[in-house]
Parts: C-alpha cells; sequence; structure tokens
C-alpha cells in the first residue's frame, strides 16, 4: 500500500494526474469508501486492503469530465468494467491514468458477521501485502479469527483472473482465488421446480426496498437518467405494494445491463438487504455463453455486444421451454 | 388529453352483422378525452369521410379513431380525409375490427367485446399521438431490373419506350431466360425463339436499355426512390468491345465435355461459349472453372484463334455502382429437384426425363437436332407416357403444395406436338386434374384429345420401373375405372413442378422485400397490388411472384413497368415521418443503438447540452431522417429511454397494452 | 362446493405483430374467415425488433394470461435484420421469466408472413389452449390493477 501511495503522490506532484481515485478509511475498520485525494496531506487516510471492495471504475465516468488526469486505482475485475465503459462512450482513457492494483480477493463483512464474529474494533491480515491466510479481529468481545478464505466475498471464489485488461502501471501482487464454479449457484436455481424458483425469488426479491444502491453502484448501469425514474416508459417508482415492481425493475435492470455486465459482483456486495443480486447477470450471461459463445464484457474492445449482434441460425426462444 | 372522435364503419354487415356498432358508439363516448361518436355504413366513402371531416371541424376534434377494417386497407384514406379538415394526418388511428374482430368471431357479444377493447386500445394511442409532419425524398430517375427473361425484357422495354433508363442485371452470359429454351408456345404453337429473339434484340439495342449479363446484384442499400446498386460484373474473360461473335473460339476450344446448361445437360459445350445461337450479346464467355488454361495454365487456344483479339485471361470481375429510384424483381423460376421422386425412376433411366428436357429434344437446336429419340440408345419411342404434376399439388412435404399452373397445358402443347410429327407414337398422360382457365386453353387440349388421340388417363402413376429390354414399366392407377394400369413406355416425360430461382430468396432480403414459405416474392395485395411487393420502390414481374404462363408474364411485366414509370414520374417523395429520435438529455452516447441500425441513419456528435442547469459538452445519437426506416431496433437497445420512435412510441404501445389489459 | 357453474377462464392474451408481416398474416387469416379465439388482441409495432421487453412485462403487470409475439421469418425482415436482434432480446427475457419461476408457456414468438393466415390462427388456437391450461396468472400480476 506504500508504494502505492508513494507512487500517487509522485504522479501528483509532477502533474502527470490532478487528483487520485481511491479508498479512504471509513469509521470502522472494515468500511473504506471511494475518494478523491488532491494533496498530500488527503494521503493520510488513503488505505487498500481486503475490503476495498468497491469498484471505482464507475466514477470515472464523471472524472473523465473533470480539468486533468485523474489517477485511478483498478483491481483486476475493476479493469473489464473501465473497459467496458471505454466502448461505450463513457470514460475518456485520456483522463485516466490507471493504476492496476494487485489484489488477493475482497472481504465480505457480513460473512465474518455470520462467522459470529461482531463487535470489530480493528483487523489484522487483511493488508494487502499480507501473506498469511488468517483473519484476526479485536471485537469488544474479544479476540477472534477466521481464515482469509472463508471471508470472501462470493465473487472472490470465482474471479475472472489475475490480470489487468488495461492499465499503465501495475503494483503488487495478485492471487489466484478462484475455487469454485461461476455458474453452479445458478445452476442449482436451474434445478429447481418452477415453483421453487418463483418461491425463491419472491422471498429475496420481496426483500427489495428500492434504495437503488444496486443501481448505483453498477458500472454497467450508469444512464444519466434511468428509465425507472423518467417517463418515457410511464415506469417512474411507484410505492412498494407488491413484489411486482421489484421484479420488473431487477429483471428490466438485468435485461438492461446483459451483454455489458462484467459480472463484477458489486450489486449483490452493496445490497443492504443481501439480496443476490448478481444471480440475474449471472443468469444472462450462461445463456449469452451457452447460446451465443462464449462473451465477457470488457475483455476486449469489439464494441458490438452479444445483444447488438446476431447469427442467422440463433436458437428460437422456443428453447427455453424445450430444455424445460 | 387530445379531444378524440371515433367512428364506427359497419362495412355494411361485414362488420355490424357481428359487432354490435351501437354498443362501441356508447362505449366510446365513456372513454375520457372521447367528445364525440358515431357509427356510418361505410366510413370510406364519400360521405363517412365527410362525417370525419365535419365533426373534426365541429367539435374541433385533436384525435380520430376509426374502427373498421385493416390500417393496411384505409389508414391511407383516413389519413387524407383528416388532412383535408385540417387536422395532421398522423393523429388518426385505426381500430381493425374487421380483419381482427368481425370477421373471425361469431359470437356477437364476444365481438362486440373485443370490439370495445381495441377501439379503447386506439384512443389510448391516439391521445399520445403527436402531429408529425414528413419528410421529402429525391427521385432516381432510372429503374434496375432484376433477371433477363421475357419478364424482365418486357418490363425494361416498357419503362425504356415511356423514356427512362433501365438497366437489365442477367445472372447467366445472355438474356433470354426459360423462354428461350422452349420450343414451341401454347396455344398458338408459335415457335418459341421466333417470338422472343425480336424483342430481346429491341432491349439490346434500345438507346434507355443497358444490360449487364453475367452479372449479378451484389448489394443493394438506400430506399425507394434512392437505392444504391453494387453489380457484379462477372469476368467475361472476352473484350465485349473487341468480340465480333463470330464462334471460332468455341469451335477450337479443346475443353469440350463439359455439361451444356442451356440443353439441360443433355449434351456438352466447350469451356468458351455462347449458351445459344441467338444469344445476346453473342458475346462468348469462359467458363473459368472448367478451361485448361485457367486450370493448368497451358492451352490458349481461343486467344491463337482470335482474330479480333478479344480474349482477356486477365480480366477481372468488375463492380458497378448506381443509383436507381425503382428496382423490378424478375427472376423467373427453375425446375424442381426431382430426388425426392425416385420412384419414377429419373436418376436410374436416361429415357425418363422433364418436360423442360423433352423441349430442349423437341427444339432443332437441341441435343438431337430435334429428333425425338430416347437418349439412352437412340431409337425412336413407340410409347410415351406423361405423368403430371410431379412436386406439384403435394401434401406432404416431398414437394410443392401448389399447382405449378403451366404443366397442363404445356403437356397438352407436347401430347400434340408428338402425335402431329410422329402420329405413329402413343402418348398417355396420367392426370389428376386437367386445368385449362385462359383463352382458348380449354379448346386447344381438346384438340389434343379429339384431333390428336391423347390419351388422357385421370391418376396417379405410383411407379416407373426400368425393364432389362430398355423399357420403362409405369405402375398407374385409372381412377375413372377405378382399375390398375401397366404400361409398357419407351419414354416418360415428368411435369416437375416449378419452383422460384434458387436466387430469389438472397435477393428479396437484400432488397427486404417478403417472400412467402415457398419462396415467391409476396404482393402487396393478393388482389389489388399484385405487381408491387409491401416494400416500397420495389415491383414483381413475372414467375418469381407465382406460377404464370407466358402471356401472364408479359401482362404483369407491363404492370410492373407501368408502376414503375409512376414512381420514376416524381420528382420527390414524401417519407415515412415515423422514425426514431433521441432525447438529448437522456442519451448516454454509448453507441448501442447505432450498432443495431441497418439503415447507418444513426450518428453521434458532441453537442452543448443544457441539462436542467448543468451545462455541458455531451455525446449525443442523431438520427438521420431521410436514412430512417422506422423499425424500432434501436428504441429496445437504448437502456434510459432516450430512443424513442414517432407513432409508435414506448408511451403509445404501453397505453394500448394498459388498455387491452385493463 | 360452490353451486354456482365455474366460470369459464377468459384469459387476456397480447399479441405484438409486426406490420410488414404477421399484422398482414393475422389480416389474411380475418379476411379467409379462419377464426382464433377473440381472447387474443393484437398490436402493431412495425417490426418485431420495437418489442421492448418493458411491453412484455407491463403487459402481464396488468393482468395479461400470455404474451406472444410474431414477426417476419428469420432472414424476411422488412429492416432486414429486426427478427434477429428481436430473437435474441426474446430467448433472453424468456429464459429469465422461466429462471424466476414464471411458467415458460405464457410467453411465445412464432414467426407468420403475410402469407400464412391459416398459420397464424393455428398458432393463436395453440397459444391460447396453452394459456387456458395454464390458467391465470398469479406469479406476475401487480395487484393493485385487478379490477
Amino acid at each position: 500500500m506504500q508504494e502505492l501511495i508513494n507512487r500517487a503522490k509522485e504522479l501528483l506532484a509532477d502533474g502527470t494526474v490532478a487528483r487520485v481515485l481511491g479508498w479512504k478509511a471509513g469509521d470502522l475498520p472494515f468500511n473504506p469508501e471511494p475518494a478523491y485525494f488532491e494533496k498530500e496531506e488527503d494521503f493520510a487516510d488513503f488505505v487498500y486492503d481486503g475490503f476495498c471492495g468497491a469498484n471505482l471504475s464507475k466514477y470515472m465516468i464523471e472524472a473523465s469530465k473533470l480539468e486533468g488526469k485523474t489517477l485511478v486505482c483498478l483491481k483486476p475485475c475493476d479493469t473489464y468494467s473501465f473497459r467496458q465503459l471505454m466502448k461505450e462512450h463513457r470514460v475518456d482513457r485520456e483522463k485516466a491514468y490507471i493504476i492496476g492494483v494487485g489484489c488477493r480477493g475482497k472481504l465480505d463483512v457480513n460473512k465474518i458477521r455470520d462467522m459470529g464474529i461482531k463487535g470489530i474494533e480493528s483487523v489484522q491480515g487483511a493488508e494487502i501485502e499480507e501473506e498469511g491466510d488468517t483473519l484476526t479481529f479485536q471485537t469488544i468481545y474479544g479476540e477472534k479469527t477466521c481464515s482469509y478464505a472463508d471471508a470472501m466475498l462470493e465473487r472472490c471464489h470465482v474471479c475472472k483472473g489475475k490480470e489487468h485488461m488495461i492499465y499503465d502501471e501495475l503494483i503488487g501482487e495478485s492471487k489466484e482465488t478462484k475455487d469454485a464454479d461461476r455458474f453452479a449457484e445458478v445452476e442449482k436455481i436451474e434445478a429447481m421446480s418452477p415453483e421453487e424458483r418463483f418461491a425463491y425469488f419472491q422471498k429475496e426479491l420481496s426483500k427489495c426496498i428500492r434504495c437503488n444502491a444496486c443501481r448505483n453502484v453498477c458500472p454497467a448501469c450508469s444512464c444519466r437518467k434511468c428509465v425507472f425514474d423518467s417517463t418515457k416508459f410511464d415506469s417512474a417508482q411507484k410505492a412498494n405494494v407488491n413484489s411486482f415492481e421489484e421484479k420488473m425493475f431487477h429483471i428490466i435492470r438485468a435485461f438492461h445491463v446483459a451483454g455489458r455486465c462484467t459480472d463484477c459482483g458489486e450489486c449483490s456486495r452493496v445490497c443492504p438487504q443481501g439480496i443476490p443480486l448478481h444471480l440475474f447477470n449471472r443468469k444472462f450471461i450462461k445463456d449469452i455463453d451457452e447460446l451465443y459463445g462464449e462473451y465477457q464484457a470488457g475483455a476486449d474492445d469489439e464494441e458490438r455486444g452479444p445483444l447488438t449482434s446476431y447469427s442467422m441460425d440463433d436458437a428460437e426462444p422456443g428453447i427455453v421451454a424445450e430444455r424445460g | 388529453m387530445q379531444r378524440i372522435g371515433v367512428f364506427v364503419c359497419h362495412c355494411g354487415t361485414n362488420i355490424a352483422a357481428t359487432v354490435d356498432v351501437k354498443k362501441v358508439v356508447e362505449m366510446a363516448l365513456a372513454e375520457p378525452g372521447v367528445v364525440h361518436a358515431e357509427d356510418y355504413q361505410y366510413m370510406c366513402s364519400e360521405v363517412g369521410q365527410e362525417k370525419i371531416q365535419n365533426a373534426i371541424r365541429e367539435k374541433n376534434l385533436g384525435g380520430v379513431v376509426v374502427c373498421s377494417c385493416s390500417p393496411r386497407m384505409h389508414e391511407t384514406t383516413f389519413r387524407n380525409a383528416a388532412q383535408k379538415a385540417g387536422l395532421n394526418p398522423y393523429m388518426v388511428e385505426i381500430a381493425n375490427i374487421r380483419e381482427h374482430c368481425s370477421w373471425i368471431h361469431k359470437n356477437m357479444e364476444e365481438a362486440t367485446e373485443k370490439a370495445v377493447i381495441l377501439m379503447r386500445a386506439a384512443v389510448a394511442k391516439v391521445n399520445l399521438n403527436t402531429p408529425l409532419k414528413p419528410g421529402e425524398s429525391r427521385v432516381t430517375k432510372r429503374a434496375l431490373v432484376i433477371g433477363g427473361g421475357i419478364a424482365g425484357i418486357q418490363t425494361a422495354l416498357d419503362i425504356a419506350e415511356a423514356g427512362y433508363p433501365v438497366d437489365i442485371v442477367e445472372k447467366t452470359p445472355s438474356i433470354g431466360g426459360r423462354m428461350s429454351q422452349l420450343d414451341k408456345t401454347f396455344p398458338t404453337l408459335d415457335c418459341s425463339s421466333c417470338i422472343l429473339t425480336p424483342k430481346m434484340v429491341d432491349a439490346s439495342a434500345h438507346p434507355n436499355i443497358t444490360l449487364y449479363t453475367y452479372s449479378e446484384v451484389e448489394k443493394v442499400t438506400g430506399f425507394v426512390g434512392d437505392f444504391t446498386v453494387d453489380i457484379r460484373k462477372k469476368a467475361r474473360s472476352v473484350d465485349m468491345s473487341k468480340c465480333t461473335g463470330c464462334g471460332v473460339c468455341q469451335e477450337k476450344c479443346p475443353s469440350r465435355k463439359i455439361p451444356n446448361e442451356f440443353n439441360r445437360g443433355l449434351n456438352n459445350r466447350t469451356a468458351i461459349y455462347t449458351p445459344f445461337a441467338q444469344a445476346i450479346p453473342n458475346v462468348p464467355v469462359i467458363d473459368r472453372e472448367n478451361c485448361i488454361k485457367f486450370k493448368t495454365g497451358k492451352c490458349g487456344v481461343c486467344s491463337k484463334v482470335c482474330q479480333a483479339g478479344a480474349i482477356d485471361y486477365e480480366q477481372k470481375d468488375e463492380i458497378i455502382t448506381e443509383k436507381y429510384g425503382a428496382i423490378v424483381v424478375a427472376t423467373g423460376f427453375d425446375m424442381i429437384k426431382l430426388d425426392n421422386y425416385d420412384e419414377y425412376a429419373y436418376s436410374q433411366s436416361k429415357d425418363v426425363i422433364t418436360s423442360l428436357e423433352l423441349e430442349r429434344i423437341m427444339n432443332a437446336a437441341g441435343p438431337t437436332n430435334g429428333h425425338l429419340e430416347r437418349l439412352s440408345d437412340g431409337k425412336a419411342p413407340k410409347e410415351i407416357v406423361f405423368i403430371q404434376c410431379v412436386g406439384s399439388r403435394c401434401a406432404d412435404n416431398r414437394g410443392k403444395s401448389y399447382c405449378s399452373k403451366i404443366c397442363c397445358m404445356y403437356t397438352a402443347k407436347h401430347a400434340m406436338l408428338i402425335r402431329d410429327k410422329y402420329p405413329d407414337v402413343n402418348v398417355t398422360v396420367f392426370y389428376i386434374d386437367v386445368r385449362t382457365p385462359g383463352k382458348n386453353f380449354d379448346e386447344f387440349y381438346r384438340r389434343a384429345v379429339e384431333e390428336y388421340g391423347v390419351n388422357y388417363i385421370k391418376g396417379q402413376v405410383g411407379k416407373v420401373i426400368p425393364q432389362p429390354n430398355g423399357k420403362l414399366l409405369v405402375q398407374g392407377a385409372d381412377l375413372l375405372d377405378n382399375k390398375q394400369i401397366l404400361k409398357e413406355a419407351d419414354m416418360v416425360v415428368l411435369a416437375a413442378a416449378i419452383e422460384p430461382n434458387p436466387d430469389a430468396k438472397k435477393i428479396a432480403t437484400m432488397l427486404t422485400a417478403s417472400i412467402d414459405t415457398n419462396n415467391f416474392l409476396t404482393e402487396a395485395h393478393a388482389k389489388l397490388r399484385p405487381v408491387e411487393s409491401p416494400t416500397a420502390g420495389i415491383f414483381l414481374s413475372g414467375v418469381c411472384q407465382g406460377p404464370k404462363d407466358i402471356p401472364e408474364t408479359v401482362s404483369q411485366a407491363g404492370a410492373a413497368a407501368v408502376k414503375a414509370i409512376g414512381l420514376l414520374a416524381k420528382d420527390k417523395l414524401l417519407t415515412n415521418p415515423c422514425t426514431a429520435h433521441s432525447d438529448e438529455l437522456l442519451c448516454n452516447g454509448c453507441s448501442q443503438c447505432a450498432n443495431v441500425c441497418p439503415y447507418g441513419a444513426i450518428t453521434y456528435e458532441d453537442r452543448q447540452v443544457n441539462d436542467h442547469g448543468i451545462r455541458e459538452v455531451r455525446r449525443i445519437a442523431v438520427v438521420n431522417d431521410a436514412l430512417c426506416q422506422g423499425c424500432g431496433a434501436c428504441t429496445v437497445t437504448c437502456p434510459s429511454g432516450a430512443m424513442d420512435l414517432q407513432g409508435f412510441s414506448n408511451r403509445q404501445i404501453l397505453a394500448e397494452v394498459d388498455a387491452i389489459c385493463l | 362446493m360452490s353451486i354456482e357453474a365455474k366460470e369459464e377462464f377468459r384469459p387476456k392474451i397480447v399479441a405484438f405483430c409486426c406490420n410488414w408481416c404477421s399484422y398482414a398474416g393475422a389480416d389474411l387469416a380475418g379476411s379467409s374467415r379462419l377464426s382464433y379465439p377473440a381472447d387474443v388482441k393484437i398490436i402493431r409495432v412495425p417490426c418485431s425488433c420495437r418489442v421492448n421487453p418493458m411491453f412484455i412485462l407491463r403487459a402481464f403487470e396488468r393482468g395479461a394470461d400470455g404474451v406472444i409475439m410474431c414477426g417476419c421469418h428469420p432472414g424476411d425482415c422488412h429492416y432486414t435484420s429486426g427478427n434477429y436482434y428481436a430473437r435474441r432480446r426474446m430467448t433472453l427475457l424468456f429464459s429469465m421469466l422461466d429462471f424466476i419461476g414464471v411458467e415458460n408457456g405464457r410467453t411465445r414468438v412464432e414467426w407468420v408472413s403475410a402469407a400464412e393466415g391459416a398459420r397464424f390462427s393455428a398458432t393463436m388456437h395453440e397459444f391460447v389452449d396453452k394459456i387456458r391450461s395454464l390458467g391465470k396468472n398469479v406469479r406476475l400480476e401487480d395487484l393493485r390493477c385487478r379490477n
């Protein structure tokens, strides 16, 4: 982390960049938040550790409009989002100085809590340079430990890889964290009966409070004005009366990002209700891979995605019923 | 909210017999925004239109809903009527309560209920309509005819005579088409080439006609009045400006074993060839796939013997790009392949032939110099059996469901000609029905039976079995006498079904013209617009639209020409105002819409916008109205809803959905 | 057990038809007097690619029991490629609806040309039968919209 800070300060000092987009420590040890750093002294609370899950690429949409370059710290998975946004002309490559930062998996505080570790006052072992696999927590109930891997976000268990898709320079090592099948969860649901699937999603989506956190954090869901806030479809938000609104919102949201979603998993990370929202996106990705050939948004510069291209012998929609 | 008028048409009893029109009027008056509703016997009549116009004026209507027949029938009528009364024509919506309601439902209560719902949907939509103004586009005063058979030639001649330049693109080395392969024509027994050749000469000599033979249409862009077409002029390997058509090259060409397409492969041709004697242009082409020079690099005989120095082995395909206002499709037909009809032994015996092959055999320039003989042993046949409807009127999927229309008549012709020239030959025809609707057609058929003694048997043939003695055993049924028939024949002639030229589908796709399940091009209206494609500016000539004989083809060719001339005579066309538009405040500039636009109508510009006080330069999608055809692909790709389609906006369609589901 | 006669289930079915092929096919079904149940109500769109998933979800929200989209046969689109895009969009949307447990028979895409009046009628018969067998749509309906 120190190397990153030193390099950032250097680039600020020599005028290469006008600001640095990174993470600053929050009020608790596990909730750092995205922040701009413009002066040397700002770096006092700069942090980059296992809790810095936030994907900073979306912030570059606004940063692209600012004067001068912005240094942005992107983890390997974040670079897919950045590159996808580049294709869509939403971020300006010229305005970004990308430091590809190393990553050894990001932590999920909810999982830590679920392991009974609550009242956390400080954490050891979450530092980015740390080699060990144990997290040690000082809590108001005393010291507690758990394995780093057990506390990782779901998305890190199905990590897309250590490679950065785009960068100006790299700082820090990354670690292979993939130890699960990306589509296993989707397959599990697919295997259920329609009634079970309906009950499952009814239960999950009924938790939705339409706080829009998923929408706000998603790099693909970056419309200047969301259809759910505009008059274009007579679909502006209404009070929550029943579950259909949520289904419609989440289906349409997933549909709008289908073929563009890089599967960064931010939607599920930020959902205050713990809804596994990434399942919607991953279902689309799985279908796209199966029906139209494997596709990873943000992995290349090809402008046409799976929903803006076609082939003459694509599967018919009836396939949905056929495969049961 | 608009002030809406609803007009319910009885369409005589077409609607009123199943839909309670008074009830629809009553329900319409209860709809929000509806300030006027009435019914009338024929809304499309002058009196009906006046009723609409009067209501627009008197009640100051801002929107009109006509509950009547399909908008594909009378939308334009009612729009024009509204315009005459001062209302923007795009403030009119049609509720289709005839084709989609009264004609398909029998229960009055049910039909009325549905008609009311359709009316409500139209009212909900018209409430959100906005006045639209069509743009103007220019008309390129030049026509393209695809296909150089009798249909294409006639259309081109008629257009050229009216004073417009017209280009014919023909795939083969010569114009003439199927008709040039025919020996005689029914019902007058005219010699086919004697009546066709003068037309071919006229076409090639006409100052307004340009022929592109051995050429294919490669790409079509644009729209009515302003098409841009790429024509691939395939390398002929012979310089057309130098060749004198002397034919020496063909005499000397050592590669002589190539099946002759013109004679349906019944004899051979050389690698450098003109398809037939009267070919126009009379300039040979080198079939590069079979030419020794092109295959091995050695030979060059034709070049050596050509006095004019016209042979050019280096010649390359040439792409000609030309603009056209109208395009006429005249791609014609071919016979079906007989793979599915192996019971007739076509692939097993040389003496089982198709009717078109018989035409070539009967023709003096054909493989047998016009002598009727068996292809297996050259002997004169004594017993000939014709089998009708091979692949036509087929109930299963083996052949075609339709009647090929020309077979009954040409078989009568063949039978008659054979009996006339070879009175000792017995001719038997197995048929399902004999269909002879046409001027002098039935008289012609009766002559074949009565004067020429052709033996017609109603019944189908189950099997043709080649015998060791070289004869063909025909197993058939006589349905009238209800008995099995076994007949030994020397020759069997199959009236194979005709089908659209295999290229028709490709061409239709390029032209965005619709085709039916049999690959015939679809007409805009089966009865009232039979020579126009639903795609504006595309016209249909000849068998590409459906089976027809020569007189019908020539009539249709003339009709297609008139339609094309009518278009070319205009200086400007009004464009469809139902185009896409992007809301600059909502557009993300993400380029997704441009990716799906089939017309390249969407570009991006950096534009200064004022978004509720935020002034900034944004990348915004801009739609070119002249190019946009209004499909709406972009609108669904746009996640923010910035892109919307005029006349079919998101809110309009949602309003219809809501009205239907209410 | 209720003594009243059970009212027959009359499904609400929305059919989106492209102007050039399917709407014309429906017209042909009409002029050929090839009946199909009155439960089907057609909305005319220029091309199947104009059909936004939002329209389909909205129909269900408002109580539709089935939604069918008809367009030109692949390869025959009046606008060249619209139905190819529509095909991908609808495949993914239907798959998602299936994923969240909506009966997959409630949604359907059929390609019907202007010449296929008989096919249009047969398709609608079949679809209505399917929806009747599935019964009322309860999994996607917004209860507020019920009257």
